[in-house]
């Protein structure tokens, strides 16, 4: 099966011409295939909000490629718009992007742009408030009156009724306490379970991405550093240190036992933390 | 992208013109402009070029950077001189075509009204380049001080003002924001009769008004924090002092209409 | 006042406040009995979940709230007091979570003076104060700058050195890294962890990251309206089931010590430090 998004040498240059020309993205390639859950990492300015915004077509390459499912999203004006819904984007601080009078008719206007019928329109809109845990009560008051966290998840709505096959969200925890992370992120997890569609989450919080990732984009200036399984990215804390990020605490940990000569695996969430010092206190133990 | 706009941008440096006191340049905006609007001969026409040329040369400021700073302006420029071409009527005829006729006196006052134009925008320009927008305002407020008698908030409004520079490049990139995430939502602001265009405006014109009156509020709070309860009993980092090129600078303009006015009256 | 001592900057006392309801709907308690104490010197980090009244409590330690009930005072002197108003933010200055809504200035310098000049200080001082403080936040080489071209964290450090230029005894930051990224948010903690250390400045850190908390000499945690724990990071830390109770979690060293004794280990709870925690894994494993 094809990747669902082939990204190849994909340079994009902002302001071409002026004095604030800006190589934003240089030389990218990497491809995605159908429900993985991919991180991308990188500090503020690396290229990580840019790169996103090629992959569903808002922004134009200034060489290189973006292929949705095999195709060249810029070869015909028709892929160029389907891209925009096929690849659903969740921009940072998404809240504050709401307008309409009521959250129904806010989830509503991806789908009513996609020119569907009032009853597939009604459809999505009620499967995308239920994937973000907001009741049918919920659809009729105004977005305005909700509660941060809330009005984040109506948001995040918006455009998972779109049916997006892949789903880019930019730091869509910012802001909010452990509970309210969690509630983002698990309703993030139902609909790539439900939908088998693919991830692609903008993380600050390496332990977020460590835990819920199966790989990690990281971007360093303008270029894409690395692209690897999140133990092989966290194993280098070096450079991650260096390009502006940390690793894990766990990781942390573990690279601190290595250094006191004990032979552990890398691991990079708790649970696999705990496993690993299970294994080498030798299996059960009764306290 | 809407970022790219340069609004009165300020380019930071150290030349003379930039030291200068605010309301020095204010003062001799004003002198320049009058001088302008006195002139009416080739031959002030030509002192009050070299005059700009020779502050454009003294500000260091790149002269492509001026001459972008025009591109918007372009259109009306075409306009005075095309409305000039056509309807000064005298000297002799150079060309008649169905109802237009085009004389050297209209050649020539074209040419003149589009440099007037021109050279008033660009020391206007060069102004904003040299000043940094607090300096402006700070100088505006000076200068308007007397005007506090007559129950004009004149701190108030400079202070306004200087928040409305501040924000305008926020403003911008959150516009360009909310502008792209409706469209990753489907939203089209190309297409479509014009009633359907401004209805697209809707999903911007909401998030960006509210956001505008949250950041208001979040501001005035942090001024709040920081001890602001209006002008009185304020004191500035920066205050206004006139050192040596003030004064020679005020020379040359009070010169400079002299002369202008010198010309005009011995008819050049 | 019951119970002054000179010592405390910040005295709440039986604070009560409730957010006046908006028509005829009646107003939301945040407050009804809150009491806390506040050190002069010390560092001290507030943790709770959304909308637990941190950022209500902040506010009532500069008179930008008053409390309905109760008493709050500051460096002895009553908040409610609208003499005594100036005195009261001239000592305690805050910090907000948006960087960008609290820069006044369209130049770094000009925006840091803001505070000073309205405080009525003569202008060679001013002119001392902010190069003192721009130097010490180390965005001394950026007083030129415009504010909106800074990264976050440096824009969040220009607020900073708008407040020290102020000379406050103590500054209250509430949610200062939320929009950070990694290498913003150890920019900014670092800078006011040097504050309280060599300045000898007050902090209170109002945050949702155990990291940062950690690193404060004392933590107190809000729930309800209610102080639900207070002592030092380790203290406050080692309640794992008290905070995950709350919504909270403990740093992931903690984490994974609790985790490893719930499956029959014996570790201590208060290795805040990658390095602590690996040599008491490292001690469990040997044992």
């Amino acid at each position: 099966m094809k990747p669902i998004l082939e990204v190849s040498n994909l340079n994009y240059i902002y302001s071409v011409g002026t004095p604030f020309e800006h190589k934003a993205l240089d030389n990218i390639s990497f491809s995605v295939e159908r429900g993985e859950f991919i991180g991308i990492i990188g500090h503020t300015g690396s290229g990580k909000s840019t790169l996103m915004q090629q992959l569903n077509g808002l922004l134009k390459p200034t060489s290189g490629q973006v292929l949705l499912d095999g195709e060249d999203i810029w070869s015909d004006k028709k892929l160029t718009r389907q891209a925009r819904f096929r690849v659903g984007l969740v921009f940072q601080y998404p809240e504050y992007q709401l307008f309409e009078e009521t959250v129904y008719r806010d989830i509503a206007f991806g789908p009513k742009n996609m020119g569907l019928n009032e009853q597939e329109i009604d459809r999505r809109v009620r499967e995308a408030a239920g994937f973000v845990g907001l009741t049918p009560e919920q659809l009729e008051v105004s977005p305005f009156d909700l509660s941060g966290g809330q009005k984040r998840r109506v948001a995040i709505a918006g455009v998972i009724a779109m049916e997006p096959e892949v789903l880019i969200l930019d730091e869509p925890t910012a802001g909010l306490d452990p509970v309210g992370r969690a509630e983002i992120l698990g309703n993030v997890e139902t609909y790539r379970r439900a939908r088998n569609a693919t991830i692609m989450m903008v993380s600050h919080s390496m332990e977020d991405v460590a835990r819920l990732t199966d790989r990690l984009l990281v971007m360093n200036g303008s270029k894409l550093a690395m692209d690897a399984a999140p133990a092989q990215v966290f194993s280098h804390a070096e450079e991650l240190v260096q390009m502006g990020l940390n690793i894990p605490q766990v990781t942390q940990v573990f690279l601190n036992l290595k250094k006191l000569g004990l032979d552990v695996a890398n691991v990079y969430t708790i649970e696999q933390a705990v496993a690993e010092i299970k294994r080498l206190r030798g299996g059960a133990v009764n306290a | 992208m809407l970022k790219d706009i340069t609004l009165g941008q300020y380019f930071p440096g150290k030349s003379v013109i930039h030291r200068l006191d605010p309301r020095t340049k204010l003062v001799m905006l004003v002198v320049y402009i009058v001088a302008l609007f006195l002139a009416d001969s080739w031959v002030s026409y030509g002192l009050m070029f070299l005059f700009l040329v020779s502050v454009i040369g003294l500000s260091t400021i790149p002269p492509k950077a001026i001459a972008r700073g025009m591109k918007p302006l372009v259109v009306i420029l075409i306009f005075t001189g095309v409305l000039n071409l056509f309807f000064t009527q005298d000297g002799t005829v150079l060309l008649h075509f169905w109802i237009f006729t085009i004389t050297t006196g209209g050649l020539s006052r074209a040419v003149m009204m589009m440099s007037r134009i021109l050279m008033l925008i660009t020391g206007t320009f060069l102004l904003t380049y040299t000043t940094s927008p607090i300096a402006l305002t700070d100088g505006l407020e000076s200068l308007m001080k007397p005007l506090k008698k007559i129950g004009v908030p004149v701190h108030e409004l400079s202070m306004m003002m200087c928040i409305a520079l501040r924000f305008i490049p926020t403003l911008i990139e959150e516009t360009d924001k909310i502008m792209s995430a409706q469209k990753a939502r489907g939203a089209d602001f190309e297409t479509g009769s014009l009633m359907e265009r401004a209805k697209a405006l809707i999903p911007i014109l909401v998030p960006l008004f509210i956001s505008a009156f949250r950041r208001a509020d979040e501001l005035a709070t942090a001024m709040e924090c920081r001890c602001y309860q209006g002008g009185e009993g304020r004191t500035k980092m920066k205050l206004l002092h006139y050192h040596r090129e003030d004064f020679l600078s005020y020379g040359v303009g009070a010169a400079l209409v002299v002369v202008v006015i010198g010309l005009k009256t011995v008819g050049l | 006042m019951e119970g002054f001592n000179l010592s405390d900057i910040i005295s709440v006392e039986h604070l009560a406040y409730t957010y006046p309801g908006v028509e005829d709907t009646p107003g939301v308690p945040v407050f009804e009995d809150m009491n806390l104490k506040i050190q002069e010197g010390s560092f001290v980090a507030v943790l709770g979940t959304n909308g637990c009244g941190k950022s209500t409590l902040a506010k009532h330690f500069n008179s930008i709230l008053l409390p309905t009930g109760g008493k709050v005072y500051v460096c002895g002197i009553d908040t409610a007091n609208e003499d005594r108003i100036m005195t009261v933010r001239h000592n305690v200055g805050m910090v907000f979570q948006n960087p960008d809504n609290q820069i006044v200035a369209n130049v770094v310098e000009e925006d840091v003076a803001f505070g000073p000049e309205n405080l009525g200080v003569s202008s060679p001082e001013i002119r001392r104060r902010v190069d003192t403080a721009l130097k010490q936040v180390g965005m001394y080489e950026y007083r030129e700058h415009a504010p909106h071209l800074l990264s976050g964290g440096q824009k969040q450090r220009v607020a900073i050195a708008g407040i020290i230029a102020m000379e406050p005894k103590c500054i209250v930051l509430d949610e200062p890294t939320a929009m950070l990224d990694p290498r913003g948010r150890r920019e900014v903690i670092d800078t006011v962890s040097r504050l309280n250390r060599e300045k000898g400045i007050t902090v209170v850190l109002i945050t949702h990251h155990m990291d940062e908390a950690a690193r404060a000499d004392r933590v107190v945690v809000l729930d309800k309206g209610k102080v639900a724990a207070d002592g030092t990071p380790r203290e406050v830390f080692s309640q794992v089931e008290l905070l995950h109770s709350i919504g909270l979690a403990s740093p992931e060293t903690v984490e994974l010590c609790w985790e490893l004794n719930r499956q029959g280990f014996d570790l201590s709870l208060d290795a805040l430090e990658p390095e602590e925690c690996a040599q008491a894994l490292y001690n469990a494993v040997k044992a």
